[in-house]
Order: C-alpha cells, then sequence, then structure tokens
C-alpha cells in the first residue's frame, strides 16, 4: 500500500489525525524509552460482544442466536483464549495477539451509565466523570503536565494550527498540530441510510431522488434484504482508516516527530444490520484491523515502543434487536496493541449473560473502569504521575487505580 | 397549516433570508413579517463597501497595467534566454483578474454572513441573477463583482427602470453580451470599418431582461433596437487614464435614424434614444408580468397565477418600485401558507450552512469549489438566463450537497453544538422524524451533517 507523506503544509491545513507536538514523555525518555501512544476513537458505539467474543459462555450462542460469533460457525471466529474468540474480519489483530503484541480488555466502560452517544464521547474523550460543557481532553492534559520539551521545531512559530475538527480527547493546552488525509472519510453507508429513512417519511420527492443516487444495491438492503453483502464505499472506508492511522505512525516513528496522537473514526453505531460475521461491522472491523496493519508497518523499529488504544464510548445491547442489529448499550472492549505491551491476553473479570448478570437487564455489565486501564498505559508507558493522572488527567478518580502490568 | 409565532420566524428566514443565525429566530419571533420589512427600510442595506474593492473602470484600467506588464515580462525573458543558461525568474505575479474576482466574492459573503436576516441580500442575488453576466466571458471576470455593486445593489429597493438602464449602460453587461463592439452600418464607424451591428444585448433584453420570451416583439424589433443601443460602449482601458474601462457613448459608431420598437417610434437622439427605449421596456405590462412571475417563482412558489397578477399590478401602478414588489412578496399568504418550499438554490445552502454553524471561513477558496461542485460557480452562469429556478435543475445534485455537508460537519462539528444549531435554525420547522433523526446521530459531526441535509434546512 503506498501512503502518501504528509508534508508540513499539509499538517498544518485541516484536521484529522491529531498530534501533541511540543511536549515529550520527558521522564521516560531519562530511562532510554522513547515511546508513542496514539489513542483511537470509535465513535457510534462498537458492540464488544461481536468483536471480540465470549465464545466459552454458556449463554453466548442463546443470547446472539444465528448472529453469535462462533469457533465453529459460518465464519469461524479466531481463537484467543479458552474463553473469547476474535471477530475473523481482524487477522491481523489475532497475529499481534498471538505474537504478544496486542491485549484486550472486555466488560469494560467509563463512568458514563447513559445511552447518548454525544455526551457519551464527551465522558469518553474529557475524561471527566460527568458530561458537561468541556474543551479539553484527557490525552491533552496528560501531555500538558509532562516537561516541555524545549525549543519547538517550527522555525520560530509556537503557535501551532489547532484545526477546527480536533477529537476532543486531544484538545487543550497542549500545542497541537492537526492533519488532513488527502482523503477525507467517506459521507458512509450508514449516513446515507438515515437520510433516506428520514426522506421516506417526510420528503418523497427528496427521498426519489436520493434513492436513484444511491442505486439499487442500497435500496436492496433498505428494504431488508439478509445483510450478508458488504456495503458498497467498504473499499473507501477501508482505505480512510488505512491512510490517516498509517499516516499518524509515519509521524510518531519520526525521531522528531510527536509522541502521541489521537484519530478518531465513525460508523459504529449499528442498529440494524449489524453485520457481524459478514456485512457492515465485519466491513468495519476489518477496516480498523487495517488501520492496526498500517501502523505497525509505519512505526517500524518504533512499533517496539509503541501502545495504541482503541475505545469507544460505550457498548451495544447483549441482545439482538428487532432490526437485526444491536441498540446502545453499556460495557464494550477496549483494544490495545502495540510492542510495548505485554499482550497475548484478554483482561476481563466477566460479569456473565445470564439475564440477572445484565445491566440493568439488557447490558453487558462493566467490571473494569476503562479509566483505569488509560491510567495504567499513561503512567507505565508514558510515566504520567499518579496524583497528575488523579487530579488533573482524570479528575475525581483518586479511588480508581492504574490498572497495573499492560506494559512489557 | 397554521405556523405558530416561532415557525413564521424560522420560515421568514429561510424563505426569504439566508438562514437563521444563533437567537435569530428569537429575535424576529414577536413579528416576523414586520422583521422582513423593517430590515428593507435600512439605509443601503443592499450596498456593499470595501476600502479594497475597485470599480469597474478602476479595475479595467488595472489589469490592462497588469497585462502589459506580463507581456513585457514575457518579451524580456524570451531576449535574455538567447543570452543566459539559467535566467532568474521573478515568481509572476497572482493574476489579478482572479485577485479581483476573489475579493468581491469575500466581500459578498461576508456582506451574506453578517445579515441578520438576509432578505435585501436575497433580493440582490435575485437581481443579479436576473440580470446575470458571466466572469468567465472574456474581460468581465474582474468586472463581475463590481457591475453587482454598482448596476444592481443600489436599485434593489429602488424603480426597476433604473435598475434597467443602469444594467444595460454598464461595461461587464455591454462586454458579456458584445454591445460594446456592435457598429450601426451606416455610422461613421460602419462606414469607414466595413463592421457592424450585433444583435445580441437587444435580444436578451426584450427577451430575458423585460418583455419576457415569446411575448410582443418581433426579429424586426430586435434588429431596430440593437440599431438603437448602438454607440453604447465602453472606453479601452488603456486609451483613457482616468475614464479607460468605463460606459461611454461613442456617437461615430451609432446607428443613425429614428427606430421603431414595439411599436413606437423613437427619434434619433443619440445616448437618449436607447434610454427612452429601455424606459418605455421598463413601463411595458408584459414586463410587468414577466417580472412578478420570477420573483413568486423564486420566492415563494413554481406556480401561483393569483400571486403573480396581484406583484404584476403593483408593478404597472407604481412605475416598478421593487421595494412595494419586495413588500408584497412577505404580505402574500401564499408566501406563509406552507413551510414546505421550494429547495435553497446552492449558494443560499452553502450560506445558511455557515450561518448555522457560527463559523466564519478564513478562507474563501473552499466556499468557491463548493459552489462550482454544486453546479452554481459565482457569477458564472452557464448563459444570459441565469442559473435555473425550478426544484428539477437542483435535485440531482442531492448527493453533492450529501457531500459537502459531510465535509463541513467533519471540519467544523469540533466547534459546533449540533442540538443547538438545531434548535436555533429549524426546530420550529421540524418534524418529529427530523429531531429524532439528528438526536439519534452516532456523532456530532454526523447529527450536524443531517442537520443540513435534512428537508426543513434544504428547502425553503
Amino acid at each position: 500500500m503506498a501512503l502518501h507523506t504528509p508534508t508540513r503544509r499539509e499538517l498544518l491545513l485541516g484536521s484529522g489525525a491529531l498530534f501533541a507536538w511540543a511536549y515529550v514523555p520527558k521522564l521516560a525518555r531519562a530511562e532510554g524509552r522513547d515511546p508513542r501512544l496514539l489513542v483511537i476513537v470509535l465513535r457510534g458505539a462498537l458492540d464488544g460482544l461481536a468483536a471480540v467474543a465470549p465464545v466459552g459462555d454458556p449463554d453466548w450462542s442463546r443470547l446472539r442466536g444465528d448472529k453469535a460469533l462462533l469457533l465453529d460457525g459460518a465464519a469461524p471466529a479466531l481463537p484467543l483464549d479458552s474463553f473469547f474468540a476474535l471477530n475473523p474480519a481482524m487477522p491481523n489483530l489475532h497475529r499481534l495477539y498471538q505474537a504478544g503484541h496486542a491485549a484486550i480488555v472486555h466488560a469494560a466502560a467509563t463512568g458514563y451509565r447513559e445511552r447518548s452517544h454525544f455526551d457519551g464521547q464527551d465522558v469518553l474523550e474529557s475524561g471527566l466523570p460527568q458530561p458537561g460543557a468541556v474543551d479539553t481532553g484527557w490525552l491533552n492534559r496528560a501531555l500538558a503536565a509532562m516537561q516541555h520539551a524545549g525549543p519547538v521545531r517550527t522555525g520560530g512559530n509556537n503557535a501551532f494550527a489547532v484545526g477546527p475538527m480536533t477529537p476532543l480527547v486531544v484538545r487543550g493546552p497542549a500545542p497541537v498540530l492537526a492533519w488532513t488525509p488527502r482523503r477525507l472519510p467517506p459521507a458512509g453507508d450508514d449516513m446515507q441510510m438515515r437520510l433516506l429513512e428520514l426522506y421516506r417519511h417526510t420528503d418523497p420527492v427528496l427521498a426519489r431522488v436520493l434513492e436513484e443516487r444511491l442505486g439499487l444495491a442500497v435500496i436492496a438492503r433498505a428494504g431488508g434484504m439478509d445483510g450478508q453483502q458488504r456495503p458498497a464505499g467498504a473499499g473507501q472506508v477501508r482505505a480512510y482508516f488505512a491512510e490517516s492511522a498509517g499516516a499518524a505512525a509515519k509521524f510518531l516513528a519520526r525521531p522528531d516527530g510527536p509522541r502521541v496522537g489521537a484519530l478518531a473514526f465513525d460508523g459504529w453505531d449499528t442498529h440494524a444490520d449489524e453485520g457481524a460475521l459478514n456485512g457492515r461491522l465485519a466491513a468495519l472491523l476489518g477496516a480498523l484491523d487495517g488501520a492496526l496493519a498500517a501502523i505497525e508497518t509505519n512505526m517500524g523499529p518504533a512499533w517496539r515502543e509503541t501502545a495504541v488504544a482503541v475505545i469507544t464510548e460505550f457498548g451495544r445491547t447483549a441482545r439482538i434487536n428487532g432490526t437485526e442489529g444491536t441498540d446502545h448499550g453499556t460495557a464494550t472492549v477496549a483494544l490495545l496493541a502495540g510492542g510495548a505491551l505485554k499482550g497475548g491476553r484478554v483482561i476481563a473479570e466477566w460479569p456473565g449473560l445470564k439475564d440477572a448478570d445484565l445491566h440493568e437487564g439488557r447490558d453487558l455489565r462493566p467490571t473494569t473502569d476503562l479509566r483505569a486501564v488509560l491510567k495504567g498505559l499513561l503512567k507505565d508507558h508514558l510515566r504520567v504521575d499518579d496524583r497528575v493522572l488523579a487530579e488533573s488527567v482524570f479528575p475525581g478518580s483518586a479511588a480508581l487505580k492504574p490498572m497495573a502490568g499492560l506494559l512489557a | 397549516m397554521a405556523l405558530d409565532s416561532k415557525a413564521q420566524a424560522a420560515l421568514a428566514l429561510h424563505r426569504f433570508g439566508l438562514g437563521p443565525r444563533l437567537g435569530s429566530i428569537a429575535a424576529i419571533a414577536s413579528d416576523p413579517r414586520g422583521a422582513l420589512l423593517a430590515e428593507l427600510e435600512r439605509p443601503g442595506i443592499a450596498r456593499i463597501t470595501g476600502a479594497n474593492l475597485r470599480g469597474t473602470g478602476e479595475a479595467a484600467r488595472a489589469v490592462f497595467d497588469f497585462r502589459r506588464a506580463r507581456q513585457a515580462e514575457r518579451r524580456a525573458a524570451k531576449n535574455m534566454d538567447a543570452d543566459q543558461a539559467e535566467p532568474p525568474r521573478a515568481p509572476p505575479a497572482p493574476n489579478l483578474p482572479q485577485v479581483i474576482y476573489l475579493d468581491e466574492a469575500k466581500a459578498r459573503f461576508a456582506a451574506a454572513l453578517e445579515a441578520e436576516i438576509g432578505f435585501a441580500e436575497r433580493l440582490a442575488w435575485f437581481w443579479s441573477n436576473h440580470f446575470c453576466v458571466s466572469a468567465d466571458k472574456g474581460g468581465v471576470r474582474p468586472l463581475a463583482g463590481a457591475y453587482e455593486r454598482e448596476a444592481i445593489r443600489p436599485h434593489v429597493l429602488g424603480r426597476f427602470a433604473d435598475m434597467l438602464l443602469a444594467v444595460e449602460a454598464h461595461p461587464a453587461m455591454l462586454v458579456y453580451l458584445d454591445n460594446a463592439r456592435s457598429i450601426g452600418p451606416n455610422s461613421q464607424a460602419g462606414r469607414n470599418r466595413g463592421r457592424g451591428l450585433n444583435e445580441n444585448l437587444a435580444r436578451e433584453i426584450l427577451e430575458l431582461h423585460t418583455l419576457g420570451v415569446r411575448t410582443v416583439y418581433t426579429q424586426d424589433d430586435v434588429t431596430r433596437f440593437a440599431k438603437v443601443i448602438t454607440g453604447w460602449t465602453v472606453i479601452p482601458p488603456g486609451q483613457d487614464q482616468t475614464r479607460g474601462g468605463e460606459f461611454t457613448f461613442n456617437p461615430r459608431m451609432h446607428e443613425p435614424g429614428a427606430q421603431a420598437v414595439i411599436g413606437r417610434s423613437f427619434a434619433d437622439t443619440g445616448f437618449e434614444q436607447g434610454r427612452a427605449v429601455l424606459m418605455a421596456l421598463a413601463r411595458h405590462p408584459a414586463t410587468a408580468e414577466h417580472v412578478a412571475r420570477k420573483l413568486a417563482r423564486h420566492f415563494i412558489a413554481e406556480d401561483s397565477p393569483a400571486l403573480v397578477e396581484r406583484l404584476a399590478a403593483r408593478f404597472r401602478d407604481t412605475d416598478g418600485d421593487l421595494k412595494e414588489l419586495a413588500k408584497d412578496l412577505v404580505s402574500a399568504p401564499e408566501a406563509w401558507a406552507s413551510a414546505h418550499g421550494k429547495l435553497k438554490r446552492p449558494g443560499e445552502w452553502i450560506v445558511a450552512a455557515l450561518r448555522a454553524t457560527g463559523v466564519n471561513p478564513p478562507d474563501i477558496g473552499p466556499v468557491i469549489q463548493a459552489h462550482n461542485m454544486l453546479g452554481q460557480p459565482l457569477w458564472r452562469p452557464p448563459a444570459p438566463n441565469g442559473f435555473a429556478d425550478d426544484d428539477a435543475a437542483w435535485l440531482p445534485g442531492l448527493s453533492e450537497r450529501l457531500d459537502i455537508a459531510n465535509q463541513i460537519a467533519r471540519r467544523l462539528a469540533g466547534s459546533v453544538d449540533p442540538k443547538l444549531a438545531f434548535e436555533e435554525t429549524i426546530a420550529p420547522l421540524a418534524s418529529a422524524d427530523t429531531r429524532q433523526t439528528i438526536m439519534r446521530a452516532e456523532s456530532r459531526p454526523q447529527a450536524l451533517a443531517l442537520l443540513l441535509m435534512a428537508p426543513e434546512f434544504l428547502r425553503r
């Protein structure tokens, strides 16, 4: 895959992948390490059970029926341990897992217990216990607490351009540099289907035009066909994920480059025709898998000092809903990859899937606070101070100990 | 359907204005129609001024000097190539016509973003399209913005006849429709040079600007009217340091003699002959009906015969008082009967989107590009009849709008709250389906894109 190497001009142009540049983990460097951290936010709420299935749980196939990911299903899941298996759309993550370069945290969630995307994303990215007006993210505040790297290498210009669409997680006092992939994310099948649905109910003229424009394949899917076909534009999504993640990696890999970055991928709100085995979600997971591969490739030797954290605002309902999809839920997975990790493990205190085990009778119950995972990464990988983590990075989280032992 | 006052306010802003900004709906909710009418009373409301904006003559002379300097540079470079292996090259100066075009575009978008309601702007855009010129025609690009500021905007709330005269005597129009080169066959210049008449402008005045196609004029009317306006031309920009590029009546190009146009004879009084024909055209009932139909079609609906008749009567009764016509549009019951209106033209939709987000784009480039992508490039209509005004012409661009909505949303959603933007723009008009679709979006960018693509936002 040919990846475009962004120029500084392009970096300053827009948004997409964001790097805090002027601040580096000095304490870690003093130990002779040069750690990199990349955070990938999946917007829309990833169905963690469809990504990493508890195939050893006797209630699993009862819960999901023919939508359950199984070791001996039509699309056989990739075994992770005696209990969990990975969606087969993610062979690269599986390879990394087997090599000890990837770990999975399951039944995890932030402290947010409502089900609004906007608020959930705010809590996920701000690091605050509650939604509310915020304009800084935990990753940026973690950086701001680190020692300044000294002179900024921008030809004397200290004022870094911050794109208008900076992911919240990296917004804040530490200077950030924005980069826009040449390829903008495609409008997306999901967006078009939502519009079409709206037009069909409210504006037949617009509905007809959009239907004509989208073509017959889309109409067939909306008509409730089997959901087994890959959505149109899956190739574009794949290319966009790989290009933006790969470009982020190229920057993080540079000797003089930034050391932390963040980017966001949309499209995970799979209310209808989720297609975990061979449809829309499978295509998205495959695109994410390709992004992880692009990061590994472009990191080069720096991969062994890299940690990538893939996080999402909340999970989805444990059961399939009436439209072959899942609705907003609670606990989900966090995917960790990178040579710096002590991988090959699924970290989970499994809550069970019996009706009584489910949160509010519908969602996977959270047993791990995602903030503990992120605090563990920041502490052991970037050497962010405990007190800073508890007070300014994840305020009010003093009682929540950073998860130990994530790093190799 | 009876609309409550907030819905009427929202409709006023979408249908007659350039879309709500933060607080717009609340600001006019007590009296939406009164607010529309009040905007028309503000002095100079439709005008645009700016220290960096050049008048027509000034722009034409600057471009002439720019081109001459470029040619000189090229000749010099050619001569040096012969002597030197690697001649030093200065970076080329930015293309002046394009610089002027962009400066004018910036000023126009700034006015559109800053307008409280934007009714006067919408009227200016309507008339600018009715009397369109194209920046793609040689020589017009640096004049298109000045043309709109000088010939259209001062008369948007004035008399039709005054606008007509200002337009037809403007260098941009004379160049665009070739009249600057039209020579009376029996004029002094015609006899000397053996060149002659160009009917283009005369025909479009009759067909598009005044009476309307297939009405009361004949081919003979066109030819005789073309003769009347021979001599309406432009002073060559390089010929006169102070007035080059401006309008002049050149008697040496003017066809001598009286001419009969639409049943009336006009004595040869030089420039006044043409002015007299234009005044007669402006007062013709066919013109009243033509203008009435276009206004109603643009602002209200494709077909509203009763309204057209009332507007035409008002035009006749007031000698083409355009402010009175604008007021009639606002007070027409047809304007408030249904919130389900026509599609916003691409330019209206782009501006409405930016107003909704409250973001003032630092760079005009992407805004211009969005207009190009959606098929309404600024001041570059495909033909003298301007951009189409029926929905059928713009519906196929829906998927391009989706792409642009997506781009805007991704670039701006970090600084815009889509829930607030929804409440402040279309909430009073929105269906429950629309509200739910936006509120259930999977992310803020998606919610913002869905808002911009909601029927209530696409339509006006």
